[in-house]
Order: C-alpha cells, then structure tokens, then sequence
C-alpha cells in the first residue's frame, strides 16, 4: 500500500470521474494553467483538454451561475471555490437557484453540479479564510452538504457528489491536503451521501464529528481512559440519523465535536434529535464541543486555543462520563 | 392567414411564424395581464405579481426569432415572456392561481413560470440569477456544437447588480453563443432610471466588454425581432455574445400593491400613444392581413377564449399535499421526469 497525500486523492478523483463520463467539466479560478492553488488540478488541463479544464476570472457570481446553466442543459460543473468564504458572492446562485430548480420544474429540470471548496482554520490564514460556513448551506432543501475527512473519504465522497444528480456541495478541510496516509486507490471505491461511519467502537460514550476533526477525536478518544465511539458524519445534510442513534443506544451518552461556532453549529441539530428520540436512552446531558462565538483569530497562540484540541475532547469526554453533568467550555471562564 | 388555434406550447410558438398570429399573442398577452389583475382582486391570486403591460412587443418579437430549442432565461415579470414563448394561458393562469393546471403545478407561482419544451427555464425572483444561467446554457450548447444559442431577458435595473457585469465580462471572455435582452422600461422597482443609473443607455455597457451594444425600439415587434435576430445569428456563427436594448414602457406600477404614482405627469400618456398593439395592427392593416375594425374583434375573440381559460383554471384543483415533498431531490416523491435539452 502506498503512502499518499488528501490532495491526490482530489486529483485523481476529478481525473477518474472526467475520464469515466464525457459531460464532467471543471471551472475555477487557477484550476486549468495553474494547476490550482491548492495544486489539486495539476495536468488535468493537458489530460483533458480546456473545453473541460476551464480557468474562469474572479468572479464566482458568473461561475456558479454559469454552472448551474452548464449543468440544467446535461454538463455536470465540479465548480471549485478557492476558499469557502469566496461563496459569499455566489450563494444565490447556488442556495436559491441550483436547490430550488428541480422543485421548479416538478422534476424536469436538475441542477447535478459539484461545489468543492478548501475550507477551516489551524493554518494563519485570519479570519475570512478560515472557517467552514457550513452553516451557510445546511438546511437548504435541494442542496446536500459533505465534509471530507481524509484520503480515502475525499476520492470516495467527491466520486459519488459527481455521480449525484442534485447539487452537492463538497467541504474540504484544507489542513488535511499535506497529510498523508496509507491507502491504495480503488476507482470503484465510493463513500456514499448521507452515510455516516464508525471509525472507532466505544462502550462510554459516541463521539459525533466530521472534517478535520475527525482526526481530533481519534486522538482524544486513543488517549482516553473512558472507551469512546467516534462516528464520521461525512454528510452533513442530510444526515445519518440512524447510525447515530443506534450508537446513543449503545453508549448512552452524547458528545459533538464541531469545527463551528456554538450558536450555529450542525452538533445542535445532532444533540437535539438525541434527545428528542433517545432521551430514554440518555445517562447524561447530549453535550457540545464547538468554537466559541467569535471569528477565527490569526495569532498562531490564539488560532491553536480556538479549535479544539485532543487533550480538551479527552477532558471534556471524561468530564461527561464521570459525573453525567456537562462541563463548561473552556471560554466561560476566559471570556 | 388565420390565427392557429393549439393548446401545445410547442405548436403555439411555431404558430409564431404567422404575423397575424404575432398579433394576437400580443393580444393575449395584454388581455391575461389584464385578466390576472381583476383575479388578484376577485382573491384568486396570493403574494404578488409583476405586470408588463406595454412591453408587449419585445416578448413575441423575442419569441419569434428564436428557436424552440434555444434556451431562455427571464426575471418575474415574465408572464408575456412565457406567453410568447408558448407557454398556454392556462399554464400561466393557473400557476398565478396556485392551481395544478399550472405550468409548475401551482408549486411556483407568478415569479416562477417554467416550460422546457419551449426552452424557458424557471423565471427568477432574483434580479440579475438568469444572466449567469444563460451563460452556461450556451457553454452547454456550444460543448454540444448543436448551434443552440442562450437568451437572458431581463430589466434595466439588472444593469446595476453584479451578475449582469459578471455575466457579460464571462460570456465576452468565453466567446459564448448568449443574447442579453434589457428591457428598459425606465423603472427599476419604484425608482427612475436617472436616480439609479449613471448612463441612459444600458446599451453603452457593452463596449466594457467588447462585444456589440445594440438599442432597439420594444414597442415595435418588427424592430425588436430584427435585433434580436442579428444577435442570434451572430452567436450561432461563433462570434459571441451582443447586448440589445429595448427601449420600451410598463404601463403599470413595478407590482400588484404599487399605483406608480412617481412617474411624472405625462409620461404614462406619451407611451401609451405608441402602443406597440395599436403600432403592430396598423402595420398588418397596411399590409392588408388585417381587415378595418380586425384589432377590436381579434380582441373580443380573444377575451372571450380567456374567460373560457379562467373557468378551467378555477376549476382545477390545488396540488395535494405530497407535491409539498416531490422534486426535492432525486430522493424525493415525484420520480425523476428530466427534460434532455437538445438529443443531437
């Protein structure tokens, strides 16, 4: 097996999805000579020629809307927006537009287009380039929204968005592009929308998370003396409300752990389908680990304190276990 | 020449090709507006509507130089669009009424008229959405190579808003087979032209980005149709994108509750004396198409056919309950009923 990095997996996933269907096309800013700025679309251009491999100018407005046109008449648009806070422009074209076109139309009209954007923080880039915005999008019927959490899940999420005949809208927690792991490619390989994966069983409690902090929770709970399940959401809307609930089931308690602010969250949407449908179930409190209520700061002292880190999750998860009271967010008391 | 009588969209819009027929989709156009007024007031008709009463004439010339299978994308007040297009007046009645013999099933509204076969795609409510849109049904069409072109109506107040410099900035750089039709009509909203909009002529804008700015008379169909047709043969040539202006006027306010009162005094009156009905009939008199007094029976026929239209449309039923949760997604109730544009 070979070591490779999250943004081959990009690569090879938009390679393998344009060589398997004709009508797949790429738009973006720097994605066709540059190679992209995250150097995830480097020789697509040559490979595939620049009637599919498209560099557009700033301008996302035209872009989105652009694709949404390419896509209702039989292109399907993989749109990458460079960085997610670069929606902001665009949102209508992609919020009001692509999600209600199908509803529109009663079905005769579909908008199967893709939006990749490199989102989050932990890397210095302030803070309107650092956040994921989820939040923008879920909830919004007609649109469904994945995060990706490594290699494997990046090639198979990004496969099945393509392959999806709705807008899709694909976050990629840009710290994750330099890493690396252990995987070999299967071009058959898909993680499919709306499943969410238990990637480590635990008996005290279920971890629920996504994106970058997928990770994260790895660590804490490996380093926890409570036993810990972590579940991937990988799609955010909608989301796997059975894997979830059947593992509250198991565990009994409930802990979110969200790269999002905690007034706007999707871990409250989580927390309170839990304890609505398995209160009878709960031993404490659904409890919620977020950023506190403020933008990303650039400070590297400050941007390491904002995001949750694994010793915090291993603490406030054995804080939950042990006396079935949520804890206080670290921020109360600093704030 | 006799005026086609079919209830196919697609059908009522070869039926275009006829000028007496030209004539009467004019016609109808103003007498649906007319009639979905007086619906409003009979209770018939929720939220709002946008009425282009007056702008008759660039919606059939438009309609009629074009073909089925190009695309077109239009604002809210589109319901002369989708009329000209093909859309039959009950789809339109009857989607303003909320009813399922609606052109979306009662689902959309007055702001969301829709009909694939005729290539409109769902009307926005957002000023400056088709712009973009229709930039990308034409990067569709020419990946196709089917010689398809991409049409955007929109008003003068889209002039100001970031999609339309966007869209014209892409289309220009992209070569795209794309036609942007500006309505101007002199009102954005509630506001005049001159409180808005640093240039008279939207047409101007174009030089921005290279490609040619065209103004047209709107109350004139021939006039319309000829500019409309230079563009469209310029973009399936591959030459690009052109913009062309109509100047042209809404006789009402910019929606159901506004009584225009803004407008300076006269205004309303000089427009008015150049209707493009009146303009069109004289025409087809001299041309001897129509017979003296043709223009006031075509208009009693067609009044008639209307009312006819609107006891169906309120015999028609509102959308069961399920429609709420079909064609969310491809998940969803529904099935999937996908339109394929363009099968070469």
């Amino acid at each position: 097996m070979a070591k490779i990095w999250t943004r081959q997996a990009v690569l090879r996933a938009l390679d393998d999805a344009m060589s398997d269907d004709p009508t797949v096309i790429l738009m973006g800013e720097d994605v066709a000579e540059a190679g992209g700025p995250f150097k995830v679309t480097e020789g697509l251009l040559a490979k595939h020629g620049p009637e599919r491999v498209i560099d557009t100018p700033i301008s996302e407005m035209a872009f989105m809307g652009v694709a949404v046109g390419a896509a209702v008449c039989g292109l399907k648009p993989v749109v990458e927006i460079m960085f997610i806070e670069f929606l902001g422009v665009a949102l209508d074209q992609l919020a009001t537009q692509a999600a209600t076109m199908r509803y529109l139309s009663r079905g005769r009209l579909t908008t199967p287009l893709v939006v990749r954007a490199s989102a989050g923080a932990g890397q210095g880039f302030g803070c309107q380039h650092s956040q994921m915005l989820d939040h923008w999008l879920r909830g919004t019927p007609g649109l469904k929204l994945a995060v990706t959490s490594n290699a494997r899940t990046t090639y198979g999420l990004l496969r099945s968005a393509i392959e999806d005949p709705d807008p899709v809208v694909v976050l990629e927690p840009r710290i994750l592009y330099s890493e690396r792991e252990e995987h070999e490619f299967d071009p058959a390989y898909r993680t499919p929308l709306g499943k969410a994966e238990i990637v480590r069983t635990g008996k005290d409690a279920t971890l629920v998370t996504c994106g970058a902090m997928v990770r994260v929770a790895i660590e804490a709970a490996a380093s926890s003396n409570a036993s810990i399940e972590v579940i991937d959401l990988l799609t955010l809307w909608p989301w796997d409300r059975r894997t979830v609930l059947e593992s509250i089931a198991r565990t009994g308690r409930l802990v979110t752990l969200e790269e999002a602010t905690a007034s706007a969250g999707w871990g409250a949407d989580v927390a309170s389908t839990v304890a609505s449908e398995a209160f009878g179930k709960l031993k404490a409190p659904p409890h919620r680990i977020t950023l506190p209520d403020a933008p990303v700061p650039y400070s590297g002292v400050l941007e390491a304190r904002y995001l949750p880190t694994p010793a915090y999750v291993t603490e406030q998860v054995a804080a939950l276990v042990s006396t079935n009271k949520a804890p206080a967010p670290w921020w109360r008391s600093a704030a | 020449m006799t005026i086609s009588n079919s209830n196919s969209p697609l059908a009522r819009r070869e039926a275009l090709q006829n000028r007496l027929d030209q004539l009467q989709r004019m016609v109808e156009i103003r007498g649906v507006e007319n009639r979905i007024q007086k619906l409003f007031a009979e209770g018939h008709v929720r939220g709002s509507t946008h009425l282009a009463n007056g702008q008759e004439a660039v919606s059939v010339g438009i309609a009629r130089s074009i073909d089925p299978d190009d695309i077109v994308t239009c604002t809210y007040r589109g319901h002369g669009h989708a009329l000209a297009l093909g859309v039959t007046p009950a789809g339109v009645i009857g989607e303003i009424c909320g009813r399922t013999i609606g052109c979306a099933g009662g689902i959309g509204g007055s702001m969301h008229l829709v009909e694939p076969s005729v290539g409109l795609l769902p009307t926005a409510a957002i000023v400056g959405a088709g712009l973009p849109i229709a930039c990308g049904a034409a990067m569709a069409a020419r990946a196709r190579k089917n010689g398809r072109v991409a049409l955007a109506i929109f008003g003068d107040g889209t002039a100001n808003i970031g999609a339309f410099h966007e869209a014209l900035n892409f289309a220009a750089i992209q070569k795209l087979p794309v036609i942007f039709v500006c309505e101007n009509n002199l009102y954005g909203e509630y506001s005049r032209i001159n409180l808005t909009t640093p240039v008279e002529d939207i047409a101007v804008r174009a030089a921005s980005y290279n490609m040619p700015g065209i103004i047209a008379d709107g109350q004139d169909v021939d006039k319309v149709a000829q500019a409309i047709a230079g563009a469209v043969k310029r973009a399936r040539r591959g030459e690009g994108p052109s913009l062309v202006e109509m100047k042209t006027y809404r006789y009402s306010g910019h929606s159901r509750s506004d009584p225009g009162t803004y407008r300076p005094a006269g205004e309303l009156d000089a427009w008015m004396k150049r209707d493009p009905i009146a303009i069109f009939a004289e025409r087809l008199t001299a041309e001897k198409l129509l017979a003296p007094g043709g223009l006031e029976q075509m208009q009693a026929e067609t009044d008639e056919a209307i009312e006819q239209v609107v006891a169906e449309v309120l015999a028609s039923p509102a959308p069961d309950l399920v429609e709420l949760f079909a064609h969310v997604s491809a998940q969803s109730p529904g099935g999937d009923q996908r339109h394929s544009f363009w099968r070469n």
